[in-house]
């Protein structure tokens, strides 16, 4: 039972950093209509720039706090200068950049990195004035810290005058403007958000996975994952559905014979049978179009 | 200077070109028609002054020149435009449809007090105003986006058939709504509409359109009078 709950926990501290992937993938993909394959590849780049800050000295939560701040600005900057001249062009082409953006990052961190796998420090103390047989407290500052993060981001969606306007810019851009909306601009601070939840995850997952260029090509696979259970069109649906991924990840690992080489097959099959069986994911709507 | 005076204005869509050099001005406090068959260029003329479609010709508003200007800053000097198909945000309640009409201004209390006006004219918006947009009645659409056009307390409304694919009687409520607005706030209103004989009672001036050219215009009683011109214009 001991080892159910100590699967299980991990699987939801793992699974809530998932939850920040998906949740960046969708809401550019509800803006745009795409998954942008880069987002993991953006998230592993904010990582090394927090994991540099604090090899210039800084405290680690300040380097995160600086890392999620300037991942903002880079997610902007991309959406200005990268993805808004493609935004009328095919989806091929779209695709391509985001692809681009993938290789360019990953490439340029190697480069500048190197590919050698690095320790990075945990957030959150060793001690956190209790201990427990069930979960490390790594684990625990994740859940803690992932979930305060997106109650923010829910907050701020639902209940801010900005927040209302990009869900509007997202959802019919042609009527956002008549209101006055600067739907451009909605968009670009959809990337600068979407940025900054991806570094959350980046950096949260980085004391578990070791810092390497490549660090984030599972997380997003699982964040895709998660992503397509809860179905892309209902953010609400894409943290519960990363949540879902990280303790089933966990439990195919450890019940089923074989389990723990099988666990990125897993997400992969997830992945197909969603999309074959229920589209829309459990929480996503179907979107009828005329033809 | 009249408060709004549309001059020569052409306007393309990529390389077709809709309007050819359309004039007629707008005074203050007034409703102008513009009437014309499907494809005339009505749309296209209230798409052009919020700078939808690429235009020339000129559009002067308040004595200000608008082209060059993107839609978000026309939306700012204080004209709502009530677009073909409602624009409805449809998973956006009533009350967020309305909040995100008052999107340029800041003063919350106005604001408010603006929301609890617009229900006044609309009750059933106010019954329905937790509800998701994308439920209500084609009707109940048509006058959630005549509310969100007041919470911008325009200078200027754009009305795009607001008679579109509605009951009669809905349309003859929707009409004597806006004609209440006019009398409460002295909106000006520029009316575009298939339905030319709701529109010219309405109407002070009207215009009309064909093929992207204006051919005649005036007071709406003068074309409202005239047989020949309803027969063969307005077909009613």
């Amino acid at each position: 039972m001991d080892l159910f709950l100590q699967l299980t926990l991990a699987g939801l501290a793992i699974g809530s950093i998932y939850s920040c992937v998906a949740l960046a993938v969708v809401m550019i993909y509800q803006a745009t209509d795409h998954f942008n394959f880069a987002q993991g590849e953006m998230a592993m780049f904010s990582t090394y720039v927090a994991w540099t800050l604090v090899g210039l000295g800084a405290p680690v939560w300040l380097a995160f706090l600086l890392a999620v701040g300037i991942s903002f600005l880079a997610g902007v900057v991309i959406e200005r200068v990268i993805v808004k001249p493609v935004e009328n062009a095919p989806v091929l082409n779209q695709i391509i950049v985001f692809i681009g953006l993938l290789v360019i990052f990953n490439s340029v961190a190697g480069w500048i990195w190197e590919f050698t796998i690095k320790p990075f420090p945990s957030l959150f103390p060793e001690d956190l004035g209790f201990k427990s047989t069930l979960i490390g407290p790594h684990h625990i500052g994740v859940i803690a810290l992932t979930l305060g993060v997106l109650a923010l981001v829910f907050a701020f969606f639902r209940f801010t005058r900005v927040g209302l306007a990009m869900r509007a810019a997202a959802a019919n851009p042609d009527s956002a403007r008549l209101v006055g909306v600067s739907v451009g601009w909605m968009l670009a601070l959809g990337w600068g958000l979407a940025a900054s939840i991806g570094a959350v995850g980046g950096i949260l997952v980085a004391p578990i996975v070791f810092l390497e260029p490549n660090m984030m090509a599972g997380v997003l696979l699982y964040g895709f994952a998660g992503a397509l259970l809860g179905g892309v069109s209902s953010p609400g649906g894409a943290v519960l559905g990363g949540l879902v991924v990280g303790v089933l990840e966990n439990w195919v690992g450890q019940y089923v014979p074989g389990g723990s080489e099988l666990k990125l097959t897993f997400a992969l099959i997830l992945i197909v049978g969603v999309l074959v069986f229920k589209p829309a994911g459990l929480f996503g709507r179907v979107v009828v179009r005329r033809v | 200077m009249a408060f709004l005076e549309v001059r020569r204005l052409e306007a393309y869509y990529r390389q077709t070109q809709a309007l050819f050099g359309v004039d007629f001005v707008l005074d203050e406090g007034s409703i102008t028609a513009v009437l014309g068959a499907n494809g005339a260029g009505k749309t296209t003329t209230l798409r052009a002054i919020c700078r939808m479609v690429r235009t020339e010709g000129e559009v002067v508003f308040d004595g200000q020149d608008l082209s060059g200007l993107s839609t978000e800053r026309v939306v700012g000097l204080g004209i709502a435009h009530v677009p073909e198909g409602r624009g409805t945000f449809v998973r956006q309640s009533v009350e967020e449809n309305l909040q995100l009409g008052a999107y340029t201004r800041k003063n919350k209390a106005d604001i408010a007090a603006d929301m609890e006006s617009v229900y006044g004219y609309f009750p059933r918006l106010g019954e329905r105003r937790r509800q998701q947009a994308g439920t209500l009645s084609g009707g109940e659409q048509q006058m959630l986006a005549i509310g969100r056009a007041l919470m911008l307390r325009p200078k200027l409304m754009l009305l795009d058939e607001p008679s579109f694919g509605l009951a009669p009687l809905i349309v003859r409520e929707i009409y004597e709504i806006m004609a209440r607005i006019r009398e409460r706030e002295g909106t000006s209103m520029l009316l575009v509409e298939q339905n030319a004989s709701i529109a010219l009672e309405l109407a002070d001036h009207a215009y009309l359109l064909e093929t992207g050219r204006v051919v005649m215009g005036g007071e709406s009683s003068l074309l409202r009078d005239d047989e020949n011109i309803r027969r063969i214009y307005l077909g009613y």
